[in-house]
């Protein structure tokens, strides 16, 4: 059991007790290490912007420390994962489960935000594994150039999200008593200038949301339109007419939020909402000049 | 899991923490109103799944071979079981999803709750 010892993990605080799981997390490392322990990763930063401080209080994707490797100047944030769930096969089955997929997902955010929010991290697509600390040191190494001009684009930047939804429709004028929809035309009437009124809306609802699109972009550096949110994934009430991302020099996020609730006062027809800071995950690519239209 | 809950950024003092959300919604008082809820999934999918640097890991895992799934995810609620609470449940029998399951022998522990 002396090689338990060997086995690099700084996580280790296992009491005697635990030895025999000890020794079957050695079987199963051990395996792995034969083949390369398997490393994801999180992000890219600047070597000597390493935020060590958020990297002792986060855990990764499987629990993991995650910790700097570095090369070239550049250092990638990863952590050491199972192969049981992270080797090719493993992985791309457990990827098809939605509840193992979210939790990855919000643990790969939870990384990059951490760090993120201490330095510019250049976001690395979720479910990249490498194999040992050399698979880490040839993605550097790949990845080089792209890596060091996104970091240069981006150094001092975070990304808020800012999403418009229709406001619900005032709930409906309790108009002439139903008593009063004497006669079917009547009715019929009424019917069509409620339509009339809806679509009236819907109008000013995307006139508005285009306002707040342009008048956000005009004061941020780079602006990307998602795809609006379904309302049975947001699980909001109220149909999602905007879902757009801009990008914001650190020190101008408080005047940006301002700008959002002063949007917010204006436009009566809507909701806003904001989300943020997250680090750029939507302007590492540089599309266009960030002023991208879907 | 480094549990981190994004806090309610308050309004016009943006914090540091990253992932929290503010609303404002016409319908408060002062015309804002704030939201201490953590981040919302399909804002957190949009954005690892969906953008960061694409670069290949020794792992190759096609994001395509997913994408359908991806793209299906942002029909999808905070989880599966509130999915099925609401009774979207689709991608069980899509057949393109579930031939894929059907190819990937899977023998995780998964079977009660699809049972459920």
């Amino acid at each position: 059991m002396t090689d338990a010892t060997n086995v690099t993990d700084p996580t280790e605080t296992t009491g005697p007790t635990d030895t025999t799981h000890m020794a079957e997390a050695t079987a199963a490392t051990g395996a792995a290490t034969a083949a390369g322990t398997l490393e994801y990763a999180y992000a890219v930063v600047r070597e000597a912007d390493t935020p060590h401080a958020a990297l002792e209080r986060v855990r990764g994707v499987a629990g993991e420390p995650v910790r700097a490797v570095r090369h070239l100047g550049l250092a990638v944030l990863a952590g050491p994962v199972p192969a049981a769930d992270f080797d090719e096969g493993p992985l791309r089955e457990r990827l098809e489960d939605l509840t193992w997929l979210e939790g990855v997902a919000r643990a790969h955010q939870q990384v990059v935000d951490a760090a993120g929010a201490d330095t510019c991290v250049i976001p690395v697509r979720m479910a990249t594994v490498c194999r040992g600390e050399e698979g880490l040191l040839r993605l550097l190494a790949s990845g080089r150039d792209r890596f060091a001009t996104a970091l240069d684009r981006l150094e001092g930047r975070v990304e808020w999200g800012v999403k418009v939804y229709a406001a619900s429709a005032p709930a409906q004028e309790p108009s002439a008593e139903p008593s009063a929809a004497s006669s079917g035309r009547d009715y019929l009437r009424r019917r069509s200038a409620q339509r009339r009124a809806s679509e009236q809306r819907w109008e000013h609802t995307e006139e508005g949301a285009r306002r707040v699109h342009e008048t956000l972009a005009a004061v941020a550096e780079g602006s990307r339109l998602h795809p609006p949110q379904d309302v049975r994934l947001s699980g909001e009430a109220d149909r999602n007419v905007l879902n757009a991302a801009y990008l914001i020099p650190h020190e101008e996020s408080e005047a940006f939020a301002q700008r959002v609730g002063e949007l917010a006062g204006l436009e009566t027809a809507l909701r806003l909402e904001l989300t943020g800071p997250w680090a750029p995950y939507s302007f590492v690519a540089a599309e266009g000049n960030g002023r991208a239209e879907p | 899991m480094g549990e981190r809950d994004p806090v309610t950024t308050a309004y016009g003092s943006p914090s540091a923490s990253y992932g929290s959300s503010a609303a404002y919604g016409a319908s408060g008082p002062s015309g804002l109103a704030t939201r201490g809820e953590s981040a919302n999934l399909a804002d957190i999918l949009e954005r690892v799944l969906d953008k960061g640097v694409v670069i290949a890991g020794d792992i190759r895992i096609n994001l395509l071979d997913i994408e359908l799934l991806t793209i299906k995810l942002r029909l999808i609620v905070a989880s599966v079981d509130k999915a099925k609470e609401m009774g979207i449940d689709w991608w069980e029998h899509d057949p393109s999803l579930s031939s894929r399951a059907r190819r990937a022998p899977v023998e995780n522990g998964t079977s009660e709750e699809a049972a459920g």
